[in-house]
């Protein structure tokens, strides 16, 4: 119910130490540790159900953290889910000032919405645009609170390929420009690779193995280095032997 | 899941025709065709009602059908005319009308008043929606003799009925709407900040305002139909008072006027529903060309 964590930094560095999370006998998270710096851009991995999401939504605030973890949170904290989740009944420009305050709120949404490459579209109603453009519309969502934490999870899992691209560079974009500490968690391990300074895995309701991405940015799949850092998340994901060969 | 459903829907739609023309893709095929068809059968649908009509009247002529059964559609138009120009018709409308206006304002407040309390607060839900679900199966109209026993027969059983008619559909529909408010949009809404407050006015009620206005209909319809039976209830004015007094004399003519009249004016009442709910849905994917 309370959006807001207990402990709250002003300071932008994100610190969790301590954090356990249980649904009836199944212990998802497990004394879990994690530190990321100010504006860094981390990807999370984790097989399906690994508890990701879970995280996440301790992360944002969504769920009361248990009173013995201790959290130092970047705030305000915006979040991208993986449906774009715009209110059907109010138009683009409405859902992305959605609880902005001031007057010069519906100004800053259209700022927001040309940002994304969405600004023709800001009069129209959710259901009339594409899964990207909304995703799109998502984003602006997330980026006009100017957030210190910015949670995405899944965000491109239900996009198509060409469209995950775009929305690659753009979050990619939208990151530099603004800089809030990023976490992404994706499933995608090629997605992880093209966007994050560093890799977390996700196992055991611990931060599993943590490997630093060194790629000169922009990167692609032919870059040397991207195979090899490929492999090796595959087989911390336990996948790698099928997938060396 | 359901957004991306949704917003993915017209593409498919579209795609055959999208190829054949340069139409805009966007627009989905079910809007247009259909459309034609409507226009075409809306006149089609007015020629076996006229031809009836048409066979009433021959009937009557042929002295098939004798006046004391049913006046002939001459006789009932001319009546209708005389009933206007007397004033009687205006008058005994404008009651009516009154009638079913207190009672549906009435029973529209009462029924979305249960329907906050009940569906915003687990409290109200106790203490509101055990006996609400307990009355509504009680056929509403049963309750007519103790109505006369506790309001008399003058104007308050009337309007109580026709309140009480309104004010299950409201409130079963708007209660229905409230709960079934999408838990995801209600998530999204509060990351970005949004209160107690912000959450029932940008997204609870919005949410819930389809359904609500289904119950809206069904509860014009059902107050409509209250008050023909309320008028039964010893009237001395209001269309119902109209029809029964004719019947006194067997004028079978005014009847029909009078039915007649009640039927245009459920029609008036649906169409009004209808405008508002097409002006109040217009992001819903139906409505969008519509
Ligand atoms: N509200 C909940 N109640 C019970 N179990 C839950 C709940 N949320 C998540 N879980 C369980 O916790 C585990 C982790 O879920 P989740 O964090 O969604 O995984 P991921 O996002 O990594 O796929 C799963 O086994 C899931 O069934
Ligand atoms: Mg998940």
């Amino acid at each position: 119910m309370d959006i807001h964590a207990p402990a709250l930094a002003t300071h932008d560095a994100l610190r969790v130490r301590n954090l356990t999370r249980r649904f009836g006998e199944n212990t998802v998270l497990d004394a879990l540790n994690l530190d990321l710096a100010p504006g860094s851009f981390t990807a999370l991995l984790g097989r399906s159900g690994s508890g990701k999401t879970t995280l996440l939504r301790t992360l944002a605030g969504l769920d009361d953290a248990p009173p013995d973890a201790r959290l130092d949170l970047p705030r305000p904290a915006a979040v991208v889910f993986q449906e774009p989740r715009l209110l059907p009944w109010k138009k683009i420009w409405q859902n992305v000032m959605l609880g902005l305050p001031g007057a010069g709120a519906r100004r800053r949404a259209e700022q927001a919405l040309a940002e994304v490459g969405l600004g023709h579209r800001q009069d129209a109603w959710p259901v009339t645009l594409s899964g990207g453009e909304a995703q799109r519309a998502a984003l602006a969502r997330a980026l006009v609170r100017e957030p210190r934490l910015l949670l995405l999870d899944e965000p491109f899992a239900a996009l198509d390929a060409l469209t995950r691209i775009r929305m690659h560079a753009l979050v990619l974009d939208l990151w530099r420009h603004h800089g809030p500490t990023t976490l992404i968690v994706t499933h995608d391990v090629d997605e992880a690779v093209l966007l994050a300074d560093r890799v977390l895995v996700l196992d055991g309701g611990r931060i599993a193995a943590d490997i630093p991405v060194d790629l000169p940015r922009p990167r692609a799949h032919a870059d040397a280095g991207f195979a090899a850092l490929r492999r090796r998340l595959l087989a911390e994901l336990g996948v790698g032997q099928e997938e060396a060969a | 899941m359901p957004d991306t459903q949704v917003a993915a829907a017209p593409r498919p739609l579209a795609a055959p025709r999208a190829s054949a023309t340069t139409s805009p893709a966007r627009l989905p095929a079910t809007a247009r065709k259909p459309r034609h068809k409507l226009l075409g059968g809306r006149w089609r649908r007015f020629v076996s009602p006229l031809l009836l009509v048409l066979l009433w009247q021959a009937a009557s002529m042929a002295g098939l059908i004798s006046p004391r059964t049913l006046a002939a559609p001459t006789t009932v138009l001319a009546s209708t005319w005389e009933l206007i120009e007397t004033g009687e018709l205006p008058y005994h409308l404008l009651v009516s009308l009154g009638r079913v206006l207190t009672g549906f304002t009435l029973g529209v407040t009462t029924g979305a008043a249960l329907a906050l309390a009940a569906g915003l607060s687990r409290l109200g839900e106790e203490v509101v929606d055990a006996p609400m679900q307990m009355l509504r199966t009680m056929p509403f109209l049963a309750l007519v003799p103790l109505f006369i026993l506790w309001f008399g027969i003058g104007e308050t059983p009337k309007i109580a009925l026709v309140a009480l008619g309104a004010t299950f559909p409201v409130y079963l529909t708007l209660f229905a709407g409230i709960r079934g408010t999408d838990p995801k949009l209600a998530e999204a809404a509060k990351v970005f900040g949004l209160d107690r407050r912000g959450l029932i006015r940008h997204v609870i009620l919005p949410g819930a305002l389809p359904s609500a206005l289904v119950g809206l209909r069904y509860a014009l319809g059902s107050a409509w139909l209250s008050l023909v039976i309320a008028e039964q209830i010893n009237a001395t004015a209001g269309i119902g008072f109209l029809i029964n007094d004719a019947r006194e004399f067997l004028r079978t003519d005014v009847i029909v006027v009078g039915l007649v009249v009640y039927a245009l004016l459920g029609l008036g009442a649906d169409a009004l529903v209808r405008l508002v709910e097409r002006r109040a849905l217009a992001w819903r994917p139906g409505l969008l060309k519509a």
